[in-house]
């Protein structure tokens, strides 16, 4: 019994943690349809923003939630201005163009700061007991903050007025422009959302994680297939592809071991896009967000 | 005399072809071409990037020392960015185009195969320099890294004496990580142990949480990870998270060679155990000045050191103490003065070949980690390289090529 709860939990924390390094993916590709290849390194930077600020003496929280998302989110907005908004509408060049961003940011990130970079970072929070089991308490608060995060996107998307002109210029860019929404403006605004939640996600993934240059490659394809996988709505999407992405996943790595766990997540989402082409949210829960 | 055109194209012509081999020749008898092959970027740079920088500083004290055979030695460096692709397409550059009198190259063992056999169809001298699963009997290639006889033979019955005979392998999925593995598990049952587990981890699998928990239910008394590269620094951390480095220490034969000890704090890393030829704190007056002329040279850029670092630096003076003695850069000639019994006394101590399977003799440190930095528990002086010794004997026939342990240790004939 103990196992169950204690492994329920550990599969649970496997489903955020896909949820978390895929939203701000999602929301940069259902809104705008780009497909931002230098997610990974978007990640990479919020860790790298914690482990710098932590090493200068910034209190961890404070650089977990508010530096990485900052740090990020700005670096978002200025990539969206000198280089995306020449793009859209031009999914491979953006794909090409993005690619060459992740190879820019590791470059610099390298020849700042070395190869490799020293942390005295811990996970907070100390342990979670269940019976002979233990679970790490900061996997649980990733879990909470996590479902915190898709509530805060879906309050934004639904309940202010950027949500509302956000989803307008969602489903139909030229229509929001004639009736005055300046779509550029809208699509700056989302890309730095989208970037800030990137790097918030890679700061809180800073404690528990390895953090180096070139981590980002270890991510992007775990959250581009999630992404595809959940289809276009960015939150109903990016929620049921990592139930069952990260549910197979943990499930198998456990009865089996790691590499066949790697192997059924594959497998599942090639078995998922074929039979739903346009992803999760392309024949099921269509209305969704 | 009028020039034809067409007398003129043909002597024209006849130049520049010429020009190569005469070009070819000049530069040869002025410098002595040294190629590193080292991966500087993507995921392998955390190991590749020191490595280069004290091959270079080798060469550099060298050449500032006056050269070898009163020749400067000319170091080209290419990086293959973590590429198995690019790795191939250098080596045949450094043989063919460079034609190189030495090169140094590889990290993983994925690279040293997909390159060996290019430098023994070529005749070039090949140095691997990393520590690896063992195995490779090859005239040409002169491997001075420990192999799993010298350091796992010594970590396993330390750690099992110390925490208990359980004991749970974890290992990176390919062949070094598969291989070393069963190594471990070899000499955990030498030693009267039980190797209840044995788990592989593709290099980017970036959430433990199911294993930690399988580890926790199987309760085992120590884990044992062969891990390797930056996704896997994960592990020790969500280990350490779950609150388990307090309960089931951990031992490996990997931590730290890429300078892992310092991507993760110290109460994440304190108590675990590890086994290398050399450690950045080995306690001798060669290795303080070593360190201490690293650090002047890089300033506060130097990287930790570690034995990668430590061995690429030894490898090239183990080179290029062989031309000294053969006075010759001629390939045989240096074979057969690094099989001689060639050894150099560096920061790790004396470093040997041995000319039964080119692989060196070689001193062992048993170390555990305290604060970010390793503290030596026990030295074992002058290790052969008896893995590979069961499978390889160049004095009895030197013309072999090959990787002994490519099927693992039973299709070479050792039980585990």
């Amino acid at each position: 019994m103990d196992l169950v709860v204690s492994l329920a939990l550990q599969i649970l924390y496997g489903i955020a943690n896909l949820a978390l390094i895929s939203l701000g993916l999602a929301i940069i590709f259902g809104m705008m349809r780009v497909i931002n290849l230098a997610h990974g390194e978007f990640l990479m930077l919020g860790g790298y923003t914690v482990v710098i600020a932590t090493n200068n003496g910034v209190n961890i929280w404070i650089a977990m939630l508010v530096l990485a998302p900052l740090v990020v989110g700005v670096i978002g907005v200025v990539v969206e201005r000198l280089l995306i908004r020449w793009l859209y509408g031009r999914m491979i060049d953006t794909l090409l163009a993005t690619w060459g961003l992740s190879l820019l940011f590791i470059g610099l990130v390298t020849s700042i700061f070395g190869a490799s970079t020293a942390t005295t970072i811990s996970p907070p929070l100390g342990v979670i007991t269940i019976g002979a089991y233990t679970s790490s308490g900061y996997e649980m608060f990733l879990i909470v903050v996590t479902v915190l995060l898709l509530v805060a996107v879906y309050a934004t998307l639904k309940l202010t007025t950027l949500g509302l002109v956000a989803r307008g210029t969602m489903q139909n860019a030229e229509m929001s422009s004639a009736l005055g929404v300046s779509t550029s403006r809208i699509y700056m605004i989302t890309f730095g959302l989208g970037a800030a939640v990137t790097g918030l996600a890679g700061g809180l993934l800073a404690p528990i994680t390895g953090i180096l240059p070139t981590i980002g490659a270890v991510y992007i394809a775990k959250a581009f297939i999630t992404v595809i996988s959940g289809g276009m709505a960015i939150l109903a999407g990016t929620a049921t592809a990592s139930v069952l992405l990260g549910g197979v996943n943990g499930i198998v790595a456990f009865l089996t071991g790691p590499t066949i766990g790697e192997v059924a997540l594959l497998v599942t989402a090639i078995i998922l896009l074929r039979l739903m082409p346009r992803g999760i949210t392309g024949t099921l829960f269509r209305k969704s967000l | 005399m009028q020039l034809k055109r067409r007398q003129f194209l043909a002597s024209a012509s006849a130049a520049a072809l010429a020009s190569p081999a005469i070009i070819g020749r000049a530069m040869a008898a002025d410098g002595i071409k040294f190629v590193s092959i080292l991966d500087q970027s993507n995921g392998l740079d955390i190991y590749g990037k020191p490595m280069v920088e004290t091959t270079r500083m080798a060469v550099d004290e060298i050449n500032d020392a006056g050269g070898l055979l009163g020749r400067p030695i000319d170091l080209k460096v290419y990086d293959p960015q973590s590429s198995i692709q690019l790795y191939t397409q250098f080596a045949t550059q450094a043989a063919a185009g460079d034609r190189a009198d030495v090169v140094h190259a590889g990290i993983t063992s994925a690279s040293r195969e997909a390159i060996r056999p290019t430098f023994s169809r070529f005749q070039v001298l090949y140095f691997y320099n990393v520590l690896y699963e063992g195995g490779v009997c090859d005239i040409n290639n002169f491997c001075t890294g420990s192999t799993p006889a010298q350091t796992v033979e010594k970590l396993v019955p330390y750690t099992m004496n110390k925490w208990g005979k359980k004991v749970y392998i974890i290992a990176a999925d390919y062949n070094y990580g598969q291989i070393t593995a069963q190594w471990v598990q070899k000499y955990v049952r030498d030693n009267g142990g039980d190797p209840v587990a044995t788990e592989f981890f593709p290099l980017d699998v970036t959430n433990f949480g199911p294993t930690i928990k399988k580890i926790q239910q199987a309760q085992p008394d120590m884990v044992m990870s062969a891990l390797v590269g930056g996704a896997h620094v994960s592990f020790y951390r969500q280990y350490a998270a779950a609150g388990m480095n307090a309960s089931i220490p951990i031992a490996s034969t990997t931590f730290g060679v890429g300078n892992e000890h310092k991507l993760i704090s110290a109460e994440e890393g304190n108590g675990m155990i590890c086994a290398y030829s050399y450690f950045e704190e080995v306690d001798n007056a060669t290795n303080k000045a070593f360190v201490q002329r690293f650090r002047d040279r890089l300033g506060d850029d130097a990287p930790a050191l570690n034995e990668l670092a430590a061995r690429a630096y030894e490898g090239a003076y183990i080179w290029a103490e062989a031309v000294r003695q053969a006075g010759s850069t001629e390939r045989m000639a240096v074979i057969e003065a690094l099989r001689s019994g060639v050894y150099y006394d560096g920061p790790s101590g004396r470093v040997q070949i041995e000319p039964k399977t080119n692989h060196a003799n070689q001193n062992v440190y048993l170390a555990e980690l305290k604060d970010q930095s390793f503290q030596i528990l026990e030295t074992y002086e002058n290790q052969p390289p008896t893995d590979t010794l069961l499978v390889c004997d160049l004095v009895a026939d030197p013309n072999q090529s090959t990787f002994k342990f490519e099927n693992g240790l039973k299709a070479a004939g050792i039980d585990i």
